[in-house]
């Protein structure tokens, strides 16, 4: 479903991925862990398609398709989703209103008019119960003044609400509590299904017991320096990154 | 010198095309002096307006305070200074200019002429008429002696000629404890039937002792044809009044508008004017506050949404006089294609306005590389126990916050759109009239040029 080959990308000249190579299809639950600044945020803003970064070399696509000059907004349209590490703040504008019309443009996206308000309002609602969110909450100014968890569970809360192919969780278990934790994952585990896929960015096995990965790839100054299954994470878990870093370097 | 003044104003007619708008404005003070009564007292005061403004003329950009707008262009245009015949207009033609979700009183002015059957006036426990019924009947004589002209600048040159011209245009009169059942509509029309059309509204707002009133006011050219609105508004506004001013500025490409108010405020008392420009060629405001007492506020909000050439330009004066008084300050921009906008915003604390608290903020956003902005605070404070706190902004839209929007499906034009109408947005919640807000928020969202995919 997603493919990625030989990718390279940099900002400011300065190369950041440096030749990736993953695969991802239907039904599968990666993790992608590996030291702090080694690249996994970058991976994930090109998967969605941050202008910022620039692709010198190798491609991203998306059952089949080249992404390459593909917006972000269309990419979202095509079912990528993005959990931001750090969700940005948006004064003005409530969480309802912009879900409604994250939903009504990306249906449009897709040829589909509006949804109807009712249908809508019954979305939400069966979301925000899943996600344990209070109504209060959904009218308030998006992300302005909420806390670390309170973004985090708000990032899968539309997650959940626009049901994507490919929803990639950049460090969603940072700052959360272990209810919250708890919360998240188990709504990330209902929207699970054989047709999409998952890719969780963590450090911690913390929430690899909740969301189980099929794969767990090292991530090492941008590029995968080692893939294994779950018992990797475990490993990491136990030693550290140092012993990868130094075999990295042999 | 004069005396040569004298002879030329008796040669040029108000047809001759190598005159410039000054000195045809001269030469046509002679022609309205034979259609307003000379002998009364505020004939005096027009006669002293036109001197002052001949001995100014137009403003010009070597004055610091129109450094950023000329008036050089308009000067050029061979504007009618009198409507040569009366217009009519269906309402349902004009249906859309006026609030019509609610019910309102209405003073409606069609090419400066007062037009009956658009309007809806008062003599119901308050006043809400006409200027030239004010100004020519006895009744009001006392009323207009102590306050025509009385907080207008006497040397300001723009508002002295109006002064000069004074006739016609909205007297609100709302006496002590009196609140009209509905919001008040000053609307000006003009149809085009001039190639192109001078003119200068009056108004004079009375608000006394813990009255209220809530005013929308509006400017609406419907042809292509050139206007150029020089408009004087005084208000006064006694201990506890409430005034709240809506300014609605959208109009045409081809108008252009200088709006001069004056606001004279007492004790206690709450005066909130909120300019909403979104239209017209060039648009110059002159808010002026004057705190004429203690324990009052004084609000000013803005939003500005331009685009193509457009220019705007907001000068805003409050002069806290007394203690313990209070004034907001909140202009939001948004300068798109060539446009440029000028935002100057004054504070002046005297010596004895002591426990003042003076707000301002000027936030702006560029979304086009070759709009600009001027924003400047002017702040003279001599008294040493207040509080003043100021801050101007010039951005470009978050990238960050775009990449947000975009990576929910939101694509980059509406992403830009609901940026933009957040920043703008919070501005309205101070607007009391609840259909009014929803009117600007779609007038923003037009302006956008945008649907989006909530209601407003
Ligand atoms: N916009 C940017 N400009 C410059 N350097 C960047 C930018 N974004 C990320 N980097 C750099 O790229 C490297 C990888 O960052 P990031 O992808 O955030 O790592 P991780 O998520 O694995 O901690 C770091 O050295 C970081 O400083
Ligand atoms: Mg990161």
């Amino acid at each position: 479903m997603l493919e990625i080959k030989n990718l390279h990308a940099s900002v400011e000249d300065k190369e950041i991925l440096r030749g990736i190579n993953l695969v991802v299809n239907p039904g599968e639950v990666h993790a992608i862990m590996g030291p702090n600044g080694s690249g996994k945020s970058t991976l994930a803003s090109v998967i969605a398609g941050k202008e910022e970064f620039e692709v010198t070399q190798g491609s991203v696509s998306l059952d089949g398709e080249d992404l390459e000059d593909v917006a972000p907004e269309e990419r979202a349209h095509k079912g990528v989703f993005l959990s931001f590490q750090y969700p940005v703040e948006i004064p003005g504008v409530s969480v309802t209103n912009f879900m409604k019309t994250a939903i009504n443009e990306s249906r449009k996206g897709r040829g589909l008019e509006d949804m109807p308000a009712n249908e809508m309002l019954k979305l939400i609602r069966e979301k925000s119960e899943l996600l344990e969110i209070d109504r209060k909450f959904l009218s308030r100014s998006l992300n302005e003044g909420f806390s670390g968890g309170e973004k985090k569970r708000n990032e899968i809360f539309q997650m959940a609400m626009l049901a994507p192919k490919v929803a990639i969780l950049d460090e969603t278990d940072s700052g959360l509590d272990i209810d919250a934790l708890r919360i998240v994952a188990n709504g990330v585990n209902k929207l699970k299904s054989k047709d999409n896929a998952v890719i969780v960015i963590t450090h911690y096995q913390r929430l690899l017991d909740y969301i189980v990965p099929d794969f767990v790839h090292v991530l090492h100054n941008g590029k995968i320096v080692k893939s294994g299954c779950k018992e990797l994470a475990m490993e990491l878990e136990e030693k550290g990154y140092d012993w990868i870093k130094q075999e990295a370097a042999v | 010198m004069r005396q040569a003044d004298a002879v030329n104003r008796e040669l040029f007619t108000e047809n001759d095309k190598n005159m410039s708008l000054k000195e045809k404005l001269i030469s046509s003070f002679m022609a309205f002096e034979n259609n307003v009564d000379v002998d009364h007292p505020v004939h005096d005061v027009r006669t002293e307006a036109i001197k002052n403004f001949e001995a100014k003329g137009f403003p010009t950009k070597k004055e610091e305070a129109w450094k950023y707008t000329s008036l050089n262009s308009l000067q050029k245009v061979d504007f009618s200074i009198f409507p040569k015949q009366q217009n009519a207009l269906e309402y349902k033609d004009v249906k859309k200019y006026f609030l019509h979700e609610i019910d309102s009183y209405k003073i409606v002015f069609i090419d400066g002429i007062y037009s009956s059957f658009l309007s809806e006036t008062t003599h119901d426990g308050v006043d809400i008429c006409l200027m030239s019924s004010a100004l020519t009947k006895p009744m009001y004589k006392q009323i207009i002696d102590v306050y025509f002209n009385k907080v207008a600048s006497k040397d300001e040159s723009l508002t002295t000629l109006n002064t000069a011209f004074s006739r016609e245009g909205a007297y609100i009169y709302i006496p002590k404890n009196k609140m009209p059942k509905k919001p008040v509509e000053i609307v000006h029309f003009a149809t085009g039937n001039e190639a192109a059309l001078m003119l200068q509204p009056r108004n004079l707002i009375i608000v006394e002792e813990n009255a209220e009133v809530q005013i929308i006011e509006r400017h609406q050219s419907l042809t292509s044809n050139e206007v150029l609105t020089n408009s004087v508004t005084e208000i006064f506004a006694a201990e506890s009044a409430i005034v709240d001013y809506y300014k609605i500025q959208n109009d045409n490409a081809t108008a252009s508008l200088i709006d001069n108010t004056y606001i004279n405020q007492k004790g206690k008392s709450n005066v909130n004017v909120h300019t909403f420009s979104f239209g017209g060629k060039l648009t110059r405001n002159n808010l002026n506050f004057f705190q004429n007492g203690e324990y009052m506020d004084s609000t000013m909000k803005g939003i500005t949404i331009l685009g193509e050439k457009q220019h705007v330009d907001h000068h805003t004066l409050v002069h806290h006089i007394e203690p313990n008084c209070e004034s907001h300050q909140d202009y939001k921009g948004i300068y798109g294609e060539n446009s440029t906008g000028v935002f100057n915003g004054k504070i002046i604390v005297d010596k004895i306005a002591q426990k003042t608290n003076a707000f301002q903020q000027n936030n702006n956003i560029l979304i086009s590389d070759k709009a600009t902005i001027n924003t400047k605070p002017q702040l003279e404070i001599f008294a040493d126990d207040v509080k003043c706190s100021h801050g101007c902004t010039i951005g470009q839209l978050d990238e960050d916050a775009m990449f947000y929007l975009q990576s929910r499906g939101i694509p980059r034009r509406e992403a830009q759109a609901l940026l933009m109408y957040a920043f703008a947005n919070n501005v309205l919640e101070s607007v009391r009239i609840p259909e009014l807000k929803t009117r600007i928020n779609k007038l923003i969202a037009k302006k956008l040029g945008v649907n989006l995919g909530f209601d407003l």
